[in-house]
């Protein structure tokens, strides 16, 4: 119908179902619109972290990420993730095989509990953590006592981090294992497998990809969280810092292209999130045709 | 065969108490008691000592400015975010995948790294601010920089509460409309419209959300200036900076009631737009 427009074509083939197409002009103007749209706001940006990190060339850009405090950072942002991403991932599988395999009441509670901390700001997470641990509370004063620091010191960050990234296994997670139905599992449990047998022989197969996007969105939430980690993270140049407070430190001091050239190491880190979880959701969506990975939305970033 | 209810209530599968312990030990540990400290704290704030931290004209101008900046940012994002979730279901155009993975990109990259972006794009001589200092109009350093940074980091919140509901329209409605005689407009406004809405004010309340507790990306382009440029969830670092827990904690519990009511609106949408689907 639109052959003489090329590209402007309405998908779902406009021929067999003419009713559903919009007018070429219309059709021309959302899509300039929605791409000049995202080429300021989203493309634009990117071209522009690697530009201002290579603005002073190849050499000052290497030696900016390989700096000792550089470094430093690079692997307190891995620790940081090694602990959180583990231990929220098993959360995410516990919490959906008692959601998605059993009934029972208070269900819908738990779920909105569980979602909690996406709705909480990041820097009021952070002051969570000052108000349960910071040397005046009876904890941490506790603790400051026996000479172990959290608050400013790498423990709190680590907390912080759990915190922010909490629900975001669980909620990718449960809906997967909803659509993979309980039937297989019974069926297995029924003909004699024990428990551990029936969820790594059964449940397993059935959410592996599942529980990979969980852990990919966690992974890269856990490395690029800011406002909670800043908040108790204390500021201390080349301790405590993770890579995203670094680029802020840098910046502040004036130093652009070496803040840039770390805030380039961040932005291929989440593009390649984005690769994998495109390529990933691609995955449930055949195993599971009924459901796609929901709540995307609700994955506050 | 048994009834598949007598099964279910004398749970053939194992690990449901192993489980649930885990996930409610886990949760209490985690959120339940952080979370609870904010009110404990709160608790012990006399009357007077809360309401003069939250009524102080330095805290109400960062309330507002965070308030008015992530409404504007939110009504952004309802009207590009619809016209971009719409484009990527309904038209054909190169890089189509690219541009639909490429959405997700503020819920991916560090707030910081959106931040310091940001500023060097929109500040006075960047690659985008050159073109309004011809016009004498500051982005960056100033309020409508807030608005920039929120319009950033809400926008997959709009696209991706949109999109899969575009999707799921039934195709036979628009045709029975246009069958009985309207127009492609008339169409729009009277079926497409009504079935889009409650996922468009879902997608705006947790773009609003979103941006009401935003600090990261805001920080470095707002310019920080008390009374002019400060969002709320600076004012409560300065605080804390300060060593005034008390005041942060004020102002923080306001901020969490206005998030708890948003949320409870996006349940209550999500609730019915997922009836209306299922009608």
């Amino acid at each position: 119908m639109f052959e003489n427009f090329g590209w402007l074509s309405t998908r779902d083939n406009s021929v067999a179902r003419p009713a559903r197409a919009d007018p070429p002009v219309v059709q021309f103007a959302l899509t300039a619109t929605a791409l000049g749209f995202l080429g300021l706001f989203l493309f634009l940006p990117v071209v522009a972290v690697f530009a201002k990190a290579l603005e002073k060339g190849l050499g000052p850009y290497l030696a900016a990420i390989s700096s000792e405090e550089a470094l430093a950072a690079v692997r307190l942002t891995l620790l940081t993730a090694a602990i959180a991403v583990p231990l929220n991932v098993a959360f995410g599988v516990a919490a959906a095989w008692a959601i998605a395999r059993f009934d029972f009441r208070g269900k819908q509670a738990l779920i909105t509990l569980i979602d909690l901390p996406f709705s909480v700001s990041p820097v009021i997470s952070g002051l969570l953590f000052v108000l349960l641990l910071g040397v005046h509370t009876p904890i941490g004063g506790a603790l400051a006592a026996h000479g172990i620091r959290i608050i400013f010191a790498e423990p709190a960050i680590v907390l912080a981090t759990i915190f922010v990234t909490f629900p975001i296994a669980a909620r990718e997670l449960i809906p997967v294992m909803q659509a993979s139905g309980r039937d297989e599992e019974e069926a297995a449990v029924v003909l004699g497998a024990r428990g551990w047998q029936t969820f790594f022989r059964v449940t397993l197969p059935n959410v592996k990809w599942g529980i990979l996007y969980g852990t990919v969105l966690t992974s890269a939430r856990a490395m690029g969280e800011f406002g909670a980690v800043s908040v108790v993270s204390g500021h201390i140049r080349g301790l405590t810092n993770t890579m995203p407070l670094y680029v802020e430190i840098l910046y502040d001091d004036y130093q652009f292209a070496p803040a840039f050239a770390v805030a380039s190491l961040l932005t291929l880190l989440s593009l390649a999130t984005l690769l994998l979880k495109h390529a990933l959701a691609a995955r449930i969506e055949s195993a599971t045709p009924r459901q796609r990975p929901e709540s995307d939305a609700r994955m506050a970033a | 065969m048994a009834e598949p209810r007598i099964i279910r209530n004398r749970r053939v599968l194992p690990g449901f108490r192993l489980t649930l312990a885990w996930t409610l030990a886990y949760l209490a540990v985690v959120v339940v008691v952080p979370l609870s400290t904010i009110f404990f704290k709160t608790a012990t704030l006399s009357g007077r000592e809360f309401w003069a931290a939250v009524s102080s004209a330095r805290t109400l101008a960062a309330l507002r400015l965070s308030f008015g900046a992530a409404l504007a940012a939110a009504a952004v994002n309802a009207i590009m975010g619809f016209i971009v979730a719409w484009t990527l279901v309904r038209y054909e155009f190169p890089a189509r995948r690219l541009v639909d993975a490429m959405v997700d990109l503020p819920f991916a990259l560090p707030t910081s790294v959106a931040g310091i972006t940001l500023t060097a794009l929109y500040a006075s001589g960047g690659w985008v601010g050159r073109w309004f200092d011809l016009i004498d109009f500051k982005i960056a350093f100033a309020p409508p920089g807030v608005v920039v940074a929120l319009v950033f980091v809400g926008l997959p919140f709009v696209v991706r509460t949109v999109q899969p509901v575009v999707e799921e329209l039934d195709p036979e409605l628009e045709e029975a409309a246009a069958t009985l005689g309207a127009s492609r407009a008339q169409t729009f406004v009277r079926v497409t419209a009504p079935a889009l809405l409650p996922a468009l004010l879902a997608g705006f309340a947790l773009a609003f959300a979103r941006g009401l507790g935003e600090y990261g990306s805001v920080v470095f382009i707002s310019g920080n200036m008390p009374m002019r440029t400060e969002v709320a969830p600076l004012l409560i670092m300065s605080k804390l900076e300060q060593f005034d827990y008390a005041g942060a904690t004020a102002i923080a519990i306001v901020m969490l009631g206005l998030s708890f009511a948003l949320l409870l609106v996006v349940n209550l949408l999500g609730h019915s737009s997922g009836r209306r689907l299922a009608a």
